[in-house]
């Protein structure tokens, strides 16, 4: 079964081919990955799947639904949730509250009953913080819980992304460069919540630079090469494939055999 | 009312004024934070303020409604005002709201100046002073309860989320447009209010009243009192509606304080007086 489905889709900036006419499944389930040199489009690609962007041209389809012409707040309500490569946290509120930002759209108390402090609101609220703590336990990041987010280190801050993410319980995750930064160890964690993530039902599409990380973990490779998807299969035939490795892996190195 | 006691009576009739002031400056300033909260900078207060005071006025003066009736009709003029501006502005974002909401205030100082059924430069005199000071007050309160409540739950969180990055907001699913089209309109709402209240309390209003100056008073009592939670702007609107009858030999230099008070404000307390943030969660 397809989660995502792109058809052609293309951004052009003032000249600039930025994504050419990409045309890629994503079942639902699993982790895939998109990789390629700088500039590939990658991050187009995301903002574009997001809603942050508009198409130049082709459409995206969330579970057979055409999502292309809504804005990304109703993308996110509908289940697609992401990362930034360049980390936006909520700064000034606290690693609770940006997890509990991350569960708005699962929230519906009316405006009267917030205003009344009904006890159907507080029900929610109880719920709802319940939910972010638990989504903060995920990444491991439940004792710090009441600090400002802007204290974070590195590290954690790309782990609060996460779980702010996580928070809503989307169906489509889409994590931007999500170890850039990281150090071995923390990579290695990573790996390890990203599994977790899938085990609970969320599919992930990640951008990702680390190759080794990104051979490891995916279930399919889509590689893109000025704009343009020049494969879309497993990893093992990702590293065989002369195109992908002529654009960007290179060639492996001389083992003993050799 | 006859449940207050003689030396407080005597002191609300000899500083009357400076009473409801306080309580008017008070909704202002939330009118404000409203805006503010999420982001925005509007400087459309002393307006959407003008059009609940001069709204309030005629259909007390011309319409001859009772207060009861003109309080909560009076709003809808600025809330009107703040759809029609609020269409196109919110496509702007950051300054170019501020400059469109001060342009608003100067096209309304022109059209009281020259309407003659507005009393054109003289103003509109001789409004009954139907508004109990009570009432003023409590309206106070409610919206701040109103504020403090909504602080707490998403909503609150979604504004504060807004203001720290709207594309994160976007992504987290805010609808950051519907947002900040409510926040203006419940701002408008206020002043409006605070309007109707003043011209209700004063019995005179003038062209002048609504201008350019008081839309920098308004922004000022948020940059002294701060905005971390709704408490802090109507500490700041107190706190410079008070110190000009405090220094009342200065009267003149009102104006040199507000901008003294922007300038401090902004170089050495940048989250205003009260920096103390509110919780953004109820539970």
């Amino acid at each position: 079964m397809t989660l995502l489905a792109l058809r052609g889709l293309s951004r052009h900036y003032a000249g600039v081919i930025a994504v050419d006419r990409v045309d890629l499944e994503v079942p639902a389930r699993g982790v895939h990955a998109v990789i390629g040199p700088n500039g590939a489009g990658k991050t187009t690609l995301f903002n574009l799947i997001s809603g942050l962007v508009a198409p130049s041209g082709g459409t995206i389809a969330l579970d057979g639904a055409d999502v292309t012409r809504l804005p990304a707040d109703a993308r996110a309500r509908l289940g697609i949730a992401r990362t930034f490569q360049n980390i936006r946290l909520f700064g000034a509120m606290t690693v609770l509250e940006n997890a509990l930002a991350g569960l708005h759209a699962r929230l519906s108390a009316s405006f009267g009953a917030i205003l009344l402090g009904l006890p159907r609101f507080r029900r929610e609220e109880r719920n709802a913080v319940a939910r972010a703590r638990e989504a903060l336990a995920l990444v491991g990041l439940e004792r710090r819980a009441e600090e400002r987010a802007a204290v974070l280190s590195y590290g954690e801050a790309r782990r609060l992304e996460i779980a702010r993410a996580m928070a809503g319980a989307p169906r489509l995750l889409l994590l931007d460069e999500p170890a850039a930064g990281l150090n071995p160890a923390e990579t290695v964690t990573l790996a390890s919540l990203i599994r977790v993530i899938v085990e609970a039902g969320t599919t992930v599409l990640l951008v990702e630079h680390d190759v080794k990380f990104v051979m490891g973990l995916s279930d399919s490779v889509c590689v893109l090469n000025f704009g343009r998807r020049i494969f879309h299969g497993t990893p093992a035939d990702a590293r065989a494939d002369p195109e992908v490795i002529a654009a960007y892996l290179g060639p492996p190195p001389a083992g003993p055999a050799a | 009312m006859s449940a207050v006691p003689p030396w407080l009576d005597d002191l609300l009739w000899t500083y009357r004024n400076v009473v409801v002031s306080l309580g008017v400056n008070g909704l202002l300033a939330l009118s404000m934070y409203a805006v503010l909260a999420a982001g925005q900078l509007s400087l459309g207060q002393a307006a959407f303020m003008g059009l609940g005071a001069y709204a309030s006025a005629l259909l007390t003066l011309r319409a001859g409604l009772p207060f009861w009736a003109v309080l909560p009709l009076s709003p809808l003029v600025p809330v009107g005002f703040a759809l029609l501006v609020g269409g196109p502005t919110l496509r702007l974002s950051g300054i170019y709201l501020a400059i469109a909401t001060i342009g608003l205030g100067e096209v309304l100082r022109a059209v009281y100046l020259n309407l003659d059924v507005l009393g054109g430069a003289l103003g509109l005199s001789g409004i009954p002073e139907s508004a109990p000071l009570w009432l003023i007050f409590a309206l106070l309160a409610v919206a701040l309860l109103a504020f403090w409540r909504l602080g707490r739950s998403r909503i609150g969180r979604a504004m504060e989320a807004m203001r720290e990055d709207e594309t994160a907001a976007l992504a987290m699913g805010i609808n950051v447009r519907r947002y900040r089209l409510a926040t203006l309109l419940a701002s408008a709402a206020l002043a409006g209010l605070a309007g109707a209240l003043s011209a209700h309390a004063t019995d005179f209003i003038g062209p002048n009243d609504y201008g350019f100056e008081p839309a920098v008073a308004i922004l000022s009592f948020a940059l002294l009192g701060g905005v971390g939670s709704p408490l802090a702007p109507v500490l700041g609107a107190f706190l410079l509606t008070l110190l000009p009858e405090a220094l009342r030999g200065f009267a003149d230099l009102r104006l040199v304080l507000n901008g003294v008070v922007i300038v401090l404000a902004v170089l050495f307390l940048p989250r205003g007086l009260l920096a103390w943030r509110m919780r953004r969660r109820a539970a």
